[in-house]
């Protein structure tokens, strides 16, 4: 497997959509170069950081207040 | 023994009940649906457009358009994925409005190999989130994900902030699966390069 061949399988592998020939030659590929081994790690890393902080705060206050709104809004065009 | 597949075992989605009446005018149940997707379709509407405000306005006007539209839902998808691409094209408009010499589509950015090539191969600190304090690593991620154009930005977030599969990315986006998967591919390889200039190991191993 190439670099190349190893990025284009990449999300596959996380996704775990892979079979598992495909899945040992990427983990041999990553073994014996360690520049993709990175790529790997670190864009796993940067989906973890996203899913698991917050990035747009939804305060309760701002939630009931939208809440509110579209419920009106649609009340009052269904009356 | 032969393996026994029953259709009959597909589980229901909870929302189809609920969908189902709120076509037959139940307000009640209606309104459970936008307390279940309130918060998700609010966070798909920041992330496209960036801004708090349009993101409210996106907000209700993706549910007033559902509540008038629910005739037309057929459920040949999920409530959640319908809903989300009437908020993705809401907050596409928006975009488009703002940016008016610039065209603002799902097929914008996308023959552009730049930034699909990794050029930095520094490891990470271990903890890399640790390094900052809560609120100046969400300006970090916020400052990262704003630099990717809105096609790309649009399906890393309904993929990998909202947990959306690929399949379901694909209707909600009007795009075929490959199309999904390397823009994804692209956009994650892009905030990767991104966030590494923030959470890379330094040579002395310690931020200064």
């Amino acid at each position: 497997m190439t670099c190349t061949e190893f990025l284009s399988k990449l999300d596959d592998y996380f996704d775990g959509q892979m079979d598992a020939d495909l899945i040992t030659e990427v983990r041999v590929h990553v073994k014996k170069c360690s520049h993709c081994e990175v790529v790997m790690d670190t864009t796993r890393k940067t989906i973890a950081i996203y899913r698991e902080n917050e990035v747009y705060e939804f305060p309760d206050d701002l939630r009931e207040r939208l809440h509110a709104a579209i419920m009106k809004k649609c009340t009052k065009a269904s009356a | 023994m032969p393996a026994i597949q029953s259709p009959a075992t597909e589980e229901i989605h909870p929302d189809v009940a609920l969908v189902a009446r709120a076509k037959q005018g139940d307000t009640a149940a209606f309104e459970q649906l936008v307390r279940q997707y309130e918060r998700q379709i609010f966070r798909v509407a920041h992330h496209i457009t960036q801004n708090r405000e349009d993101a409210e306005d996106i907000t209700q006007d993706a549910f007033f358009k559902a509540y008038e539209k629910l005739d037309q839902f057929q459920g040949n998808s999920k409530f959640s994925t319908w809903l989300v691409r009437i908020a993705v094209n809401e907050s596409l408009m928006r975009l488009r409005k703002r940016k008016t010499s610039k065209t603002v589509s799902m097929d914008e950015d996308v023959q552009t190999e730049d930034g699909s090539i990794p050029r930095d191969f520094a490891e990470w600190r271990p903890n890399p989130e640790q390094l900052y304090g809560q609120s100046e690593l969400g300006e970090i991620l916020r400052k990262t994900i704003q630099g990717l154009p809105p096609g790309f930005r649009t399906v890393f977030t309904l993929r990998d902030v909202e947990n959306l599969s690929t399949e379901e990315t694909a209707e909600a986006l009007g795009l075929s699966v490959p199309a999904v998967k390397s823009r994804l591919l692209r956009a994650r390889l892009q905030l990767r390069e991104r966030l590494s200039r923030y959470f890379r190991q330094t040579n002395e191993g310690a931020r200064a």
